[in-house]
């Protein structure tokens, strides 16, 4: 195949999720404008051309405040950064579950399990760097794969859809997390509902650590262990027995099962990859960035992986880079909410937005007037109550 | 070929069966030695459960039962029926199941309210009160995935529903609302008139103008959601799940920004009343079912006429027959002359107006307010009701029952934590659990439509 072939290939690819965001983009600046009440007083006392300027300023002032607040310095990218690190782990995590045919929407639980293993480990023992850390990062991995693992079980076994199952396992890490957190993972007095300290012996090391007197600069050695975790999962997947297994899978169960796979083990080893992702995700950051354990610490990755898995077509390299975007995109939400006043929430409707048009590729083909395509098939296949 | 199918599933079901006796006599066993040895019931102990809800036409007597004995009674009960189903079998294993489990929770009852009293009719009273939005979920469920459709966004159609019939319903009952800061009326003044007008025109106290247009601003906004569902999934054959996920995620993100963008600053955009109970009267005079079935607000008596209509509409009519053949094999239908397009189109928007108004429930049937991310689960856990009762009405409703009994219990396990000793967070895990229990089969595998969630093509 010649370079250039190679070349337009990679755009074709790429067209469609760049556009899926940008239409998702622009859809979210008229919710936001559409929903502000200066615009329409603006019309009414201003008239139009004072009405549409309204418009333009309140979407200018929007994703301004969002681009700047993400890219704007050296600080906002760093904190653009440490929002992805999370999103690479959670999104693989939902990515290996589409390649095996499961739904994971339970990574939100899986992270705070890994994250409450990972803080009791941190909190109870005092053990050197070299040891301590490596063994948070990897108990916080194993509780979460261990608790994935059970749907994959009650999945493969009985049937019982992972969808429902993991939502409702949510919900017991949730009840589970709020009665811990003011229990045996509460610290000393427990006054508040906060977890002890993670000592320094379990810090993945933040370049702050390094540098005197400042706190500019929180990005952590978890995002290199995010993409180092990335490259491991492309090997897996594409490159072993078990991936080849898992793929099958997913592709058609019936056919692996025919062909001598054991569909039961590669359920429950495709859920436990993935939780075991989401629980990296929950140490990383209480490890990285947090360095507490509190109520609301996960705020949402683990749903806002969904779209990520989606909009990186379950592809290792394909979640980095959405990743990064959504990562860049909250970190941007956040000073908008600060300057703009525009609740954050505003980005759940575009990520529902961009998961729209990455499932549905035939509504941008139609509103861009592409080419349709015969292999469209940009969104997995996820099986139904009974199979 | 047959015949060793045939032996594999009766030895599967003798596996189950022994299970099945193994459970029981394990639940007499817990009896025993949780409740009666390991606790400090004494022989002169009583529990008392009340059988009225407030005022009663006619007052019955509490119940006074001996709490020791009475503990022992139902363990040896539990153990009889195991034994028996060990040794001979029941015919009815999942009705024995059922039996049993009830016993056990009364045996819990009896045991966690031990020398006090206990609300029984009231707490039963609560059971419906919380399975009715598990149940309009349920029912959503149903009218979808008969025709074929999975449907997991009745959880955001709800929560859209919620948020939209308080709005419409609190801008015509605040109709003369000024703006806190600068002090203007808030709505343009048709919109005000029109507000006024409803008020005039009010009928009765239990079934005010502006909550029944709110209900139907619900139903609407359901309903658009689930036609959008049904044209990803039918239009661009998009996986149903995923599909339903973006509704899911969209309602919560939408309503939660309009939430923190107006229902915060302006509470006259957020405060709707609810509706009150609506006594039927000589019913409500029955003791016991009267307080419990008709002394109940408007919207539990929509949700027993659709739990009957539904069931009747989907057994005994044409239409209902259509929907379960375009469910069971679309190509069959579509041969027969059936538009299975049209057919999936009706079915989940109709569901999505069922799911709306079981949304509205959350606010108008309960706080009259909304809040984020109020329905916290309830459609999933409808979801489940919906397997549990195996698609079908009856079934639904009786499983949203089970666990509106489950969160009712655990409420009022809450006042009777210093001899419950099980944190409050525990026993709110109980509704979940059940879910994932129900889910994985202990009751028998339930089988959906055949065609739930496969995209009709036609050739």
């Amino acid at each position: 195949m010649s370079n250039t072939k190679l070349v337009r290939e990679a755009l074709e690819a790429l067209l469609i999720p760049i556009l899926a965001v940008i239409t998702a983009l622009i859809i979210g600046g008229f919710i936001i404008v559409v929903t502000d009440p200066n615009v329409y007083s603006a019309f009414r006392e201003g008239g139009i051309v004072a009405g549409f300027s309204a418009v333009a300023g309140g979407v200018w002032i929007a994703y301004s405040s969002m681009f700047m607040g993400s890219l704007g310095s050296l600080r906002n990218m760093s904190e653009s950064l440490v929002e992805s690190t999370p999103y690479i782990f959670a999104g693989l995590a939902v990515a290996v579950g589409f390649r095996g045919g499961l739904f994971n929407i339970g990574v939100e639980g899986q992270l705070l399990v890994g994250a409450m293993a990972s803080v009791y480990v941190a909190t109870n023992f005092s053990l050197p760097w070299i040891i301590h850390m490596p063994l948070c990062i990897i108990v916080g991995m194993l509780a979460g794969g261990l608790w994935a693992a059970i749907a994959g079980y009650l999945k493969a076994e009985t049937g019982a859809h992972e969808v429902i199952t993991t939502i409702m396992m949510n919900y017991i890490v949730y009840l589970f997390f709020d009665w811990s957190i003011n229990g045996f993972l509460c610290r000393e007095g427990c006054a508040s509902p906060v977890s002890g300290l993670v000592p320094e012996s379990a810090f993945l090391p933040q370049i702050n650590d390094f540098l005197v007197q400042s706190t500019a600069y929180r990005i952590h050695a978890g995002f290199i262990i995010a993409l180092l975790v990335a490259t491991f999962i492309w090997w897996i997947l594409f490159k072993t027995t078990i991936g080849f297994e898992i793929r099958t899978v997913g592709a058609n169960p019936n056919a692996a099962r025919y062909g001598g796979i054991n569909t039961t083990k590669v359920t429950v080893m495709t859920m436990a990859i993935s939780g075991g992702l989401a629980g990296l995700a929950g140490a990383a950051q209480l490890l990285g960035v947090n360095r507490v354990l509190a109520s609301g610490f996960s705020a949402g990755y683990g749903f806002d992986a969904i779209a990520l898995a989606l909009l990186g077509r379950s592809h290792p390299l394909g979640v980095v880079l959405a990743a990064i975007l959504f990562g860049t995109l909250r970190s941007g939400a956040t000073s908008m909410q600060l300057s703009a006043e525009i609740p954050t929430d505003i980005i759940a409707v575009i990520q529902a937005l961009v998961i729209v048009f990455i499932a549905a590729p035939a509504i941008i083909r139609r509103i861009y007037r592409l080419k349709p395509k015969a292999d469209d098939e940009g969104a997995p296949v996820v099986r139904g109550w009974g199979a | 070929m047959s015949s060793m199918t045939a032996t594999i599933s009766a030895t599967l079901k003798e596996e189950r069966s022994m299970k099945m006796g193994i459970f029981f006599l394990f639940l007499a066993v817990a009896i025993v030695f949780f409740f009666i040895f390991n606790s400090n019931v004494t022989s002169d102990m009583t529990t008392t459960f009340g059988l009225n809800r407030g005022k009663a036409a006619i007052e019955l007597p509490p119940l006074e039962l001996p709490t020791q004995m009475t503990l022992w009674a139902v363990a040896i009960l539990i153990g009889f029926i195991g034994g028996w189903q060990l040794s001979k079998g029941f015919k009815n294993v999942n009705g024995m199941l059922l039996a049993a489990c009830l016993l056990f929770v009364f045996a819990f009852l009896t045991w966690a309210a031990r020398g006090k009293s206990m609300n029984m009719v009231g707490m039963l009273y609560e059971s419906l009160t919380r399975a009715t939005p598990i149940a309009f979920g349920a029912l959503s469920g149903i009218l979808c995935e008969r025709a074929g459709v999975v449907n997991i966004a009745i959880e955001g159609m709800m929560l859209s529903g919620a948020m939209v019939s308080v709005v419409v319903a609190s801008i015509l009952r605040n109709h003369d609302a000024v703006h806190p800061e600068t002090g203007e009326m808030l709505y343009p003044a048709w919109l005000s008139s029109i507000g006024s007008t409803l008020e005039m025109m009010n009928i009765s106290d239990a079934l005010p103008w502006h909550l029944m247009i709110g209900l139907l601003g619900g139903i609407f906004i359901g309903g658009l959601l689930a036609a959008f569902h049904a044209w990803l999934s039918i239009e661009y054959k998009v996986d149903q799940i995923i599909s339903g996920t973006v509704i899911n995620i969209f309602s919560l993100g939408m309503t939660s920004f309009l939430s923190q963008r107006f229902l915060q600053p302006l509470q006259a955009l957020n405060s709707s009343g609810t509706f009150k109970p609506m006594p039927i009267p000589g019913l409500s005079n029955i003791p016991i079912i009267g307080p419990l079935l008709f002394e109940r607000p408007f919207l539990v008596y929509v949700l027993f006429a659709l739990v009957i209509g539904i069931h009747v509409m989907l057994f005994y009519t044409r239409w209902g027959l259509r929907t379960i053949a375009v469910g069971e094999h679309p190509k069959a239908a579509d041969t027969l002359g059936i538009n299975v397009f049209r057919m999936r189109y009706i079915n989940v928007i109709v569901g999505g107006m069922v799911a709306g108004l079981g949304g509205a429930y959350f606010t108008l049937g309960s706080v009259g307010r909304f809040d984020e991310n109020l329905t916290a689960g309830k459609g999933f856990i409808g979801l489940a009701a919906m397997i549990f009762g195996k698609w079908t009405a009856l079934g639904a409703f009786g499983a949203s029952l089970i666990f509106g009994f489950a969160d009712a219990l655990q409420q009022k396990l809450q006042i009777f934590s210093s001899q419950v000793p099980i944190p409050s967070e525990f026993l709110l895990m109980g509704p979940y659990i059940i879910t994932i229990i129900i889910l994985a089969g202990v009751i028998g595998r339930a089988i959906p439509p055949a065609a739930d969630g496969i995209p009709y093509e036609k050739e």
